[in-house]
């Protein structure tokens, strides 16, 4: 991942890049508009689940031949 | 590919369709095929001066379309491989002189009346309706690539458009690779290229000097000898993977530096 000065090769960055790009492309999504769907799914899970925003993580990913929107919301457990 | 009809296209336009279209096509020829490339880029030619056919161009595709000429008289026999013509686009009309139905008929009539074995089509440019009344007869499609951002984001939406219309043969062409910045990590690999389209590999034509050196004396690259590693080389086996032979892709070593400058120096290629 990194070549001999520790700098992240560019064409690495770009492959991250593009794959991000390309899952919004095939969705027919923007980013922004993921942006929007996360929030509003997180006030839902708000109402049930007692939660740290940061640790949610929502995100469109391809799983062979589908496009697949997963979102990993650990609940707290209490204490 | 079984595809008689082939479509060479790529979103993105200077990525190398043209080129691409005149060297398989000239390389299949060669190959013996009775070959037909067709030039879609209506008001845009290039197709012509590229092969080094533009003195001979008199009827071109919108005059077929439009009964203005016999098919037979708009096809121009090249001289070099006599198995090779080109059907160049028009230069003054416009793109809404194109028609899907009369395309479909043309590439009938090639396959069905004319004897040939392959038409070869180059798409312009775009998404819109040039490129869709390019891909709209062919069976298979060559998507040519470049290992860089808009490229890579341009083949993918062109594959997906190729898939909903139909065109189920699509092969994946990596142009004008650079193997001293892929060894640096400033460029990307054919394998990551391939995981990110996600379609089948059918060509690697590295950059080469002699393409555009071809293009100024109208002269396919293909049609020349050349080392292993050259794009002549390169195009000429996307031909004889297109006839099913099973080819291996040559390792492609950074040609430029030091060290080559040296292996020059001391005789070496």
């Amino acid at each position: 991942m990194f070549g001999l000065f520790g700098r992240k090769r560019s064409k690495d960055q770009l492959k991250d890049r593009l794959k991000l790009v390309l899952s919004y492309d095939r969705a027919g999504l923007t980013p922004g508009k993921m942006e929007e769907l996360k929030s509003e799914l997180l006030a839902v899970i708000h109402k049930h689940f007692p939660a740290d925003e940061n640790d949610y993580d929502v995100k469109l990913e391809q799983q062979g031949d589908r496009m697949v929107f997963v979102a990993n919301l650990p609940v707290s457990q209490g204490t | 590919m079984n595809a008689k009809a082939i479509v060479v296209t790529s979103g993105k336009g200077g990525v190398g369709k043209t080129t691409t279209t005149a060297n398989v096509g000239a390389a299949l020829a060669r190959l013996g095929e009775k070959v037909a490339v067709i030039d879609t880029d209506i008001g845009l030619r290039n197709l012509d001066v590229v092969m080094g056919l533009e003195g001979r161009v008199v009827f071109d595709l919108i005059d077929v379309f439009e009964g203005r000429c016999k098919l037979k008289q708009a096809l121009i026999k090249d001289k070099r491989v006599d198995t090779l013509y080109l059907l160049a686009a028009s230069q003054t009309k416009d793109k809404g002189a194109l028609s899907e139905e009369r395309m479909q008929e043309t590439v009938d009539l090639l396959l069905n009346e004319e004897g040939f074995d392959r038409v070869i089509i180059d798409s312009p440019a775009g998404i819109e309706s040039g490129f869709k009344t390019a891909a709209c007869a062919a069976q298979g499609a060559l998507v040519v690539v470049n290992p860089e951002v808009s490229s890579v984001r341009d083949a993918d939406r062109i594959i997906g458009l190729l898939e909903s219309s139909g065109v189920h043969e699509v092969k994946l062409i990596i142009n004008r690779l650079r193997p001293e910045m892929v060894k640096r990590g400033d460029m990307l690999e054919v394998d990551d290229v391939l995981e990110i389209l996600g379609v089948k590999l059918i060509g690697i034509v590295p950059e080469d000097e002699q393409v555009l050196v071809s293009t100024n004396i109208g002269s396919p690259t293909s049609l020349e000898e050349s080392s292993a590693t050259s794009a002549g080389t390169a195009f000429r086996n996307i031909a004889k993977r297109l006839q099913g032979e099973d080819i291996p892709y040559p390792v492609l070593e950074p040609s430029g530096g030091f060290f080559a400058a040296l292996r020059r120096l001391f005789g070496g290629s």
